[in-house]
């Protein structure tokens, strides 16, 4: 089983570990819903040094991520971050990450962690082509730190500007690579470091009032945010285009891997799409949980849970294009029950979007 | 090591229950299975005159984490459930003993008694778990 460099320090801060991906990670460090609340209305980090860092290089850097991945590559600066799928012939999803345009030739790619195989052996299976470098970034650690109040706490520990740092940019500051970048819906940071200075980072961001918060709140708060998590919202069975992801695919120039498969399911439109569903009674709604309408079963929960900003339970599901339902029903054990049908996100800024 | 009070009876299945009077019983879910659980958000409690064989499944409590079926403890009748749990399932997190019991139950069948752990066999068999 794998370990991040800040084992110990979750330890120490009382962590729940369980498996995540071949990965000893901290779930809660005693209430997931209060470490919830610590990112919507002040300031979490989150360790997430187990995720897949990836350097690419080289004078065929930019053609190379723009055949492989669906995003526009070339529409980002210097410095800026991109959201993208990465699809398998057929157009279904192999991973998302997001991609830092760190120079002209040189990017940077942060993918999930239990797809860190399958990602690299593709990666370096279709740059055959190119002339890039692919190297995987093992001696670095991430610390995500992420709510309202997270530019002050990390402004507290550096003398670079955060304040303008834009959402989606990088900056550069010594060792300490940051992108106003995050997974929960609020302000915050990555912040990609070597692995050998991230324990004082955290102790320091621990002296800072900084909660640390594990990976059961980093799941409520993104599926609050409306963000999806590979392997339950999307994988290589679906393409973008069917799991509410066609916003991150170019629209024009179809030559990426997937593309033409894309451009027929765009020509004859989407079968499939992802609403949000809020449970009307008590209960929590769950991922796999079978989703009807009055004529029978239509689709499925691909990520449900309880949502501590909105107290209600919520989920995603899968279900055809064409049901304009406003309501629906979830099979939760032998009970049919009742769920309101929203556009995600449910949460922004601190804020629950449900109507009371 | 979580909490066992001496004077409670357990199951395998981390019920806790306290004889309040003749053949009356409390039950809730023990303070180990609870910190297992994480926040509980949710309780489906049974329903009142409802009667049970022994380890039927009688409800579930739901956490931010996971859905835990819970059992009858024993063969007999609900009589009394702790309608608090609708509004403010965190009970169950905060006092596992005491305001976060789940049901009282009027049992069946005294011979099934002995099938209930005592605390030293309970905290015997959470410590592996721990």
């Amino acid at each position: 089983m794998n370990k991040t460099i800040l084992y110990q320090m979750h330890l120490d801060a009382g962590a729940k570990m369980v498996d995540f991906g071949g990965w000893q990670m901290p779930i809660n460090y005693g209430s997931q819903i209060e470490e919830h609340h610590a990112v919507r209305n002040d300031c979490g980090m989150f360790d997430v040094s187990h995720m897949t860092i990836i350097d690419v290089q080289g004078d065929d850097a930019t053609a190379f991520l723009y055949r492989l991945l669906a995003g526009d590559i070339t529409k980002i600066n210097i410095n800026q971050a991109l959201y993208s799928t990465m699809l398998n012939p057929d157009g279904g999803v192999i991973d998302d990450l997001i991609v830092y345009k760190q120079a002209d030739h040189q990017y940077r790619i942060i993918s999930n962690a239990a797809t860190r195989d399958k990602d690299m052996a593709w990666l370096n299976q279709q740059a055959q082509n190119f002339k890039v470098r692919i190297q995987e970034q093992t001696d670095l650690a991430i610390l995500a730190l992420q709510g309202p109040r997270a530019e002050q706490r990390l402004q507290s520990l550096l003398s670079t500007d955060l304040a303008s740092l834009k959402k989606f940019y990088a900056l550069q500051d010594n060792a300490l690579f940051i992108g106003r970048t995050g997974y929960t819906g609020e302000d915050g940071f990555e912040v990609v470091l070597p692995a050998k200075d991230a324990p004082a980072l955290w102790q320091q961001l621990i002296k800072a009032d900084v909660t640390p918060c594990g990976l059961g709140a980093r799941d409520t708060l993104r599926l609050e945010a409306g963000l999806h998590l590979y392997g339950q919202d999307m994988d290589e069975n679906i393409s973008p285009i069917n799991c509410g992801l066609a916003w991150s695919v170019r629209k024009k120039d179809h030559d990426f891997i997937g593309g033409p498969v894309i451009a027929e399911q765009r020509q004859n439109g989407a079968e499939q799409k992802l609403v949000g569903l809020v449970l009307e009674g008590r209960g929590v709604l769950r991922h796999g949980q079978i989703v009807c309408d009055d004529n029978g079963e239509i689709g499925i929960i691909t990520s449900g849970g309880y949502s501590p900003t909105t107290e209600k339970a919520i989920a995603f599901a899968r279900i055809p294009k064409d049901n304009m339902n406003q309501s629906l029903f979830v099979q939760i054990r032998n009970k049919q029950l009742p769920c309101g049908v929203v556009k995600p996100p449910f949460v922004r800024n601190g804020q629950s979007l449900l109507e009371e | 090591m979580s909490y066992v009070p001496d004077n409670l009876s357990y199951t395998a299945s981390h019920e806790w229950l306290e004889e309040i009077e003749n053949g009356l019983y409390r039950v809730g879910i023990t303070e180990f299975a609870q910190e297992q659980l994480g926040d509980i958000v949710f309780v489906e409690l049974p329903e009142n005159d409802e009667a049970y064989a022994q380890e039927d499944e009688c409800g579930v409590v739901e956490s931010v984490k996971t859905a835990s079926d819970l059992f009858a403890p024993l063969s007999g009748t609900i009589v009394e459930v702790n309608l608090a749990l609708e509004d403010s399932p965190e009970l169950i997190n905060e006092s596992p003993y005491d305001d976060g019991w789940i049901f009282v139950i009027e049992i069946a069948d005294d011979s099934e008694l002995d099938s209930l752990l005592s605390a030293e066999d309970y905290r015997n068999s959470i410590e592996d778990e721990e």
